[in-house]
Formats: structure tokens, sequence, C-alpha cells
């Protein structure tokens, strides 16, 4: 990524509150019992770059094992990161200390994707709500307990259940805890993983909207993750779609869900189920085979071409760059050597059609 | 008659329940939670009552030496001993128990016997409790070498035969109230370490101690407020367990002359005396024989209760309750039939056959 390694997805003028440059995160396979050795490395995110500007939401998707939220906790500062920038507000906050980085936490939250697992069984809701406060000593006694009542009622919960346990609540209401807790320092930058995965439909729609108000009221900046495209496309806007540590396609909402570049954005975006039956019998669906493959061993050039239907020599030897594909917008960039065109029929280009 | 009983059986459920209700505003803690289940539970309640009543007497000894004006260590050759000088059997005298071998109050010198017992297995479990804690939470939550470190020499402790180094110990540093109370302490932490490294490493992972380290909190604040309150179930389980571990230890190295020294009374030291009377007194080995394994049962018992309760998700706790419930259904159904002439005891609830 030597030519353009910063700020891809916006335009450079923007104010831009979160930047990541060429970050690479590798976990160590180790083998052996007393003498541990490394065998190999799982590449779970190579080489990635990205801007948030202030006040927006970036999407990313992807599948399970694309790197998400492992990309995500690198930002949140919460695993150190092998190589590559990360920059906050200005800030290079890459592998910071713990007592240098305790500053920025107030800075940036994260909302989880369990809502059972992410809340402590054995605290009170006012305790685990009130635990900001607690660490960074903003607030004490009296007033600790008014400011996390002040926060229940925010994200929609009855302040009066302040001395329950999360065993008490519902799912939904669990993430609004969640939520809650991430609000408490007034962060500027909120990692969103997966928050709305594990909840019912209803549910999702509900938390969705109470997010976008905060955003509204707080000009929150949110780094959402999902493997849900619509609920991406509803909350982001620009989106970035990762495969296997790398990223393959990221730009504005509208145009990429429009006239997706990347043949594996086509392929997601093809499989995602849509409401209206009409919609669904009129357009083509890409069928991918085989599996993901192993980030231990990734593959050669477009990590992406093993699957790819438009996959040619050169894919699997040169690795394409992220770069701005003729007729797309400025902030619009795929990493791809033949992205698709509009009006291709990708679902017979690599394989004969299903039935 | 069966259905009244049937009746107000059911009212008094929909009023606990109401009551419930009303209880549940503030959010019932899992103590409380534990308690009430506990509570349900006669054989650990009954252990529990018995084990009460032991601290008790054993506070109390001093109030029935004034009593009985028989200090422990006095021994009552006139009145004490019979012609022959054996001990002399139980109620004779103003000796509730009898006498031991050289005249003095059995009943006293067990009370005062439990009073070294427990102390010994309360202080012992709790410094081994404490240290176990500590020491399983810093391997378990730092890992790499200090989880290495301290996990090896875990193992190494646990793996020593600890009987052999006691006495050894106790015959190298003197015997002695301090030394039996380290000897005991220092072989009790790596079990419960152990067990709480692991438990940590899997609440290690949870979501909740990512959160709090994104909310910036530390270390120290994330095994205290995060991960010990996960903890205190299952170490409170087995601290209760360790108590009579300890006790029985304490009376081993008294039996054997390497624990309490006489003239002060333990178990231990009661019970080897003892040994030389078996024949012309039955109740100077009985008593604290019983005591002692009363004692250790008790413990054992409520300790099986409090992880009963406190842990209602695990399959084995759900059926038991179940099946108490169940056999306390039946057992009544069968009194109601009795009462009812019938004398049949079958399972057909009562309110079917009516």
């Amino acid at each position: 990524m030597s030519a353009s390694p910063v700020n891809p997805g916006t335009d450079a003028g923007d104010d831009v509150l979160v930047r990541v440059e060429n970050l690479v995160k590798y976990f160590p396979v180790r083998a052996g019992g007393l003498v541990r050795r490394t065998v190999g490395q799982v590449q779970a995110v190579d080489d990635v770059s990205l801007s948030i500007p202030r006040g927006t939401t970036l999407g990313l998707v992807g599948e399970t094992g694309s790197g998400k939220s492992t990309l995500a906790r690198c930002v949140a500062g919460l695993i150190p990161v092998t190589s590559g920038r990360v920059t906050f507000d200005g800030r290079d906050i890459t592998n910071l200390s713990r007592r240098a980085m305790r500053p920025i936490r107030r800075e940036i939250q994260m909302i989880f994707q369990d809502p059972y697992s992410s809340l402590n069984p054995r605290r009170r809701v006012g305790s685990i709500i009130g635990d900001p406060f607690a660490i960074h000593k903003t607030a004490t006694g009296a007033a600790r307990k008014q400011a996390v009542q002040e926060l229940m009622e925010r994200v929609g919960l009855n302040p009066e259940h302040y001395n329950r346990f999360p065993a008490e609540f519902s799912g939904g209401q669990r993430q609004r805890i969640g939520v809650a807790r991430a609000l408490a320092l007034r962060p500027q930058l909120i990692i969103c993983d997966e928050p709305v995965s594990a909840l019912d439909v209803s549910i999702q729609a509900q938390v969705l909207n109470l997010l976008a108000d905060l955003q509204r009221d707080y000009g929150l900046t949110y780094l959402f993750i999902a493997h849900n495209l619509d609920v991406v496309r509803h909350v982001s806007d620009s989106v970035a779609v990762m495969y296997l540590g790398r990223i393959g396609e990221v730009g504005p909402k509208e145009p990429l869900y429009r006239a997706p570049r990347h043949p594996y954005t086509a392929a997601l975006l093809s499989a995602a189920p849509a409401a209206d039956p009409d919609a669904v019998a009129s357009r083509q669906r890409i069928i991918l085979t085989g599996d993901v493959p192993s980030p231990i061993d990734p593959p050669s050039g477009c990590r992406f071409h093993p699957r790819c239907p438009k996959a040619q020599q050169l894919c699997a030897q040169t690795e394409p760059q992220l770069e701005v594909k003729a007729g797309d917008a400025a902030a619009h960039l795929t990493a791809c050597h033949f992205p698709v065109e509009a009006g291709e029929n990708l679902a017979t280009a690599g394989r004969s059609e299903l039935s | 008659m069966s259905i009244g009983g049937l009746e107000v059986e059911g009212r008094e459920a929909l009023e606990a329940e109401a009551a419930l209700d009303s209880a549940n505003v503030e959010g019932r803690s899992q103590w409380q939670l534990t308690w009430r289940r506990l509570r349900r539970d006669k054989v650990a309640m009954i252990a529990l009552t018995f084990i009460v009543i032991m601290v008790v007497l054993a506070i109390a000894a001093p109030v029935f030496v004034a009593i009985t004006h028989h200090p422990p260590n006095i021994a009552y050759p006139n009145t004490g001993e019979t012609a022959a000088g054996n001990p002399v059997p139980p109620g004779t005298a103003g000796f509730w128990l009898g006498t031991d071998g050289t005249g003095r109050d059995l009943f006293i010198r067990i009370l005062y016997g439990a009073r070294i017992s427990l102390f010994v297995g309360f202080v012992t479990t709790a410094i081994g409790t404490v240290a176990g804690v500590v020491v399983g939470l810093i391997a378990g939550y730092f890992g790499g070498i200090v989880d290495n470190v301290l996990a090896r020499f875990t193992d190494a402790v646990l793996a020593f035969p600890y009987v052999v180094l006691a006495l050894a110990l106790a015959v190298v540093l003197g015997p002695s109230l301090q030394v039996i109370i380290a000897v005991i302490a220092f072989f009790s932490w790596a079990a419960i370490a152990r067990i709480v490294r692991g438990q940590t490493l899997s609440i290690k992972e949870k979501e909740y101690i990512e959160a709090a380290r994104s909310l910036g909190a530390g270390p120290f604040r994330i095994m205290a407020l995060d991960i010990l309150p996960n903890l205190l179930a299952p170490v409170l389980v087995l601290a209760t367990l360790y108590i009579p571990t300890a006790v029985v230890f304490e009376a081993t190295l008294s039996y054997l002359g390497l624990g309490i020294q006489p003239p002060t009374a333990s178990w231990g030291n009661i019970l080897a005396d003892a040994e030389n009377f078996y024949q012309v007194a039955w109740w100077y080995i009985v008593f604290p024989a019983a005591a002692l394994l009363l004692t250790t049962l008790a413990f054992n018992l409520l300790g099986d209760g409090i992880r009963d309760a406190m842990d209602p998700r695990t399959e084995r706790v759900f059926a038991a309750g179940r099946n108490r419930g169940r056999r306390r259904r039946r057992g009544k159904r069968q009194t109601l039939a009795d009462a009812d002439g019938s004398g049949l005891v079958s399972s057909v609830p009562p309110a079917g056959s009516s």
C-alpha cells in the first residue's frame, strides 16, 4: 500500500477522528510442551488502513474470522498491535502503556456483542454503569448514583432498577446497560462490536435507534461491526468490507451498496435476504464455493482469488491495491484487478448456474 | 381432610410467592438466594445447627467450668477415679460424661478440646483460603511466566507426602499451636490455589473483563471486583470442606503426640490417652471420638449443602432438588393417607383418590 497509505474512504479534508494506517495484527501459533516455539502466525489483520471522520459511522462487515473484531480491539487499545499505527484525535495511541492509555480510555468506549457475558452477573446494574466513574474517579457517592440514574433514563431503562442484577433484565435491556456504561464518560468514539447480532429482530431496531439518537445528541463517532448487511446499511455513513484480514472494498454507503465493485462485496450483497420477494426474484445470486481459507496460511495474491468467480492468473500472483476504480467516487476504493462492472452477471462468470 | 391440607399448602405457596414478588423489587443477591435454598435443605440445616451448638459450647467452656467446678486440667483422684484407679462412668459425682484416665472431667476436657480443634480448623482454613485465592488469582490472571512459577510451586506442594512432612516439621520445630497452624495452613492453600487459578482462567475470557479493561480498570481492580465475586461460591464451598480436614489433621498430629501437648486438651490427645482405657471406660473413647466424627461430618454435609444451594444451574443439583421436593411431597401424602385410616401407601395423589 505504498501509493496512498492514508485515508481511504474519506476526503482528506474531513475532520478525521480515527486513523488506522497499515495496521497489522498477527497472533503467534505456538506448539510444544515445556519449551514453546512459534510455528506460525494467524494473520488476523494484515495491512489495513481506515479513517473515520468525526461524527460519522463506519460500518465494518465481513464473515466470521475476517478480522473485524481484532481490528476493533486494536483500535480500542485492548490488544497490542504487531505493526502499523492508530491515531486518535491527532494523537498516536499505538501500543501505549496502560498508564499512558488511561486518559484515552475515556474517549474510546466499546459496546460488546453478547449482552449476557459482557455484564458481570455478580454486580448490580448501578455498580456496572458506575464503574467508569469509579475507575476514572470522576464522581463518587450520591453524585455517581445520580449520574448513573440519569444514564439509565437516557438509554431507556427504569432508574429505579439501579439495584438489580443483570440476570433480572432481558437481552435488549442488558444491551442498553452496556450502552449506558459505554456512554458514561461521554466518549468521542464508540466501537460497537456486533451490538445487535445477539438480539431479537424487534429489539435490534430499538437498540439501533437508541444508538442513532445518541450519535445525534452527543456527536458520537461509531465504528460499527456487524455481519448483517441491512443493519450496517441502516446505521453507516461509509462501509468497509473485510475478507481474511484485508479490506476488499471501502466507500460511502450508497454507491457501495448500489454498485459494489469487489466480487466479494457483490456476493455478500446477493446473498443477503431481502424483504421484497420481487426484488429477490429479479436479482442474480452469486454462490461462492468453498470455505474461507485459513488465516494462518492465506492464499497468495488476492486473498479472495480461490473463491472468486472472476479470478484469473494475475489474481493468484499479484496482490491488488486498494484504489479508486474507473467511474467511482474518490472515496470509493476497491482492491481488485477485475472490478465488477455495472450489469455484469457474476453468477455465471465462474461456474455454471445451479438449477 | 387431605384436600383441605392441600389447599392450605397452596395458599401458603401463593403467599410465599407474593412475598417473593415484593422482595423482588430490591433484586436479590446471590447470597440471599443461596441462603433461601440452603434453608430448605434439612440435612445442611441440621449440620449447621450442630456446628453452631459446638461453637457455642466451645466458647462457653469456662461457663461450664463455673457450673461444674471442674477446671480442665485439675485431676480429682478421690471422686474422679474408682478404687482401682480407673475413670468413673458418666453421671458419677457431678462428672456429666465421666472422667478420664487421671480423674479429670471428660466433658470439660472435650469442650476445651473443641476450642483448640475449631480454632485450628477456622484459622488454618482462613489462612489457606486467603493465600490460595491470592496465588490462584495472580497465576490465572497474569499467566505467562508468573503462572508457570506459581503453578509449578503449587503442584510441588500438592505432591508432598504431607503427613510425613508435617510429622518431620513438628519434630524439628517442636510441637506447638503455632507450628501446627503453620503446617496445616501450608498444606491447605495449594488445592484452593489450583481451583481458583482454573476458574480465573475461564472468567478472564469473559467479555465483562474486556469491558472493564476497555474502561481503563487496572489488573488488581479487575481481580478484586470482577473476578473475585465470581469465585466466592466455589471458594466458600472448598473452605467449608477444608475445615474438617484441618480439624482431623490437628487431631492426627495430637494423637501421634506431635500436636497439642498435654495437659492442654485436644480431641487428638484425649483419644490417644483413651486408648489405654478402652476396656474399662467406653465413654472415655466414645465421647471425644463422637465429637470429632460429628463435627467433621457436619462440616462436610454443610459444605455439600452450600454447594448445592450455590449453583442451581448444575444438572445434579437440579435433579437433587426436584427429587427432594418430590420425596417430601410424597411423604406428606402418605401421612395424610394414613390419617384417613386407609393404611395404603401409594403414589396416587390423595386429591385424586378422594
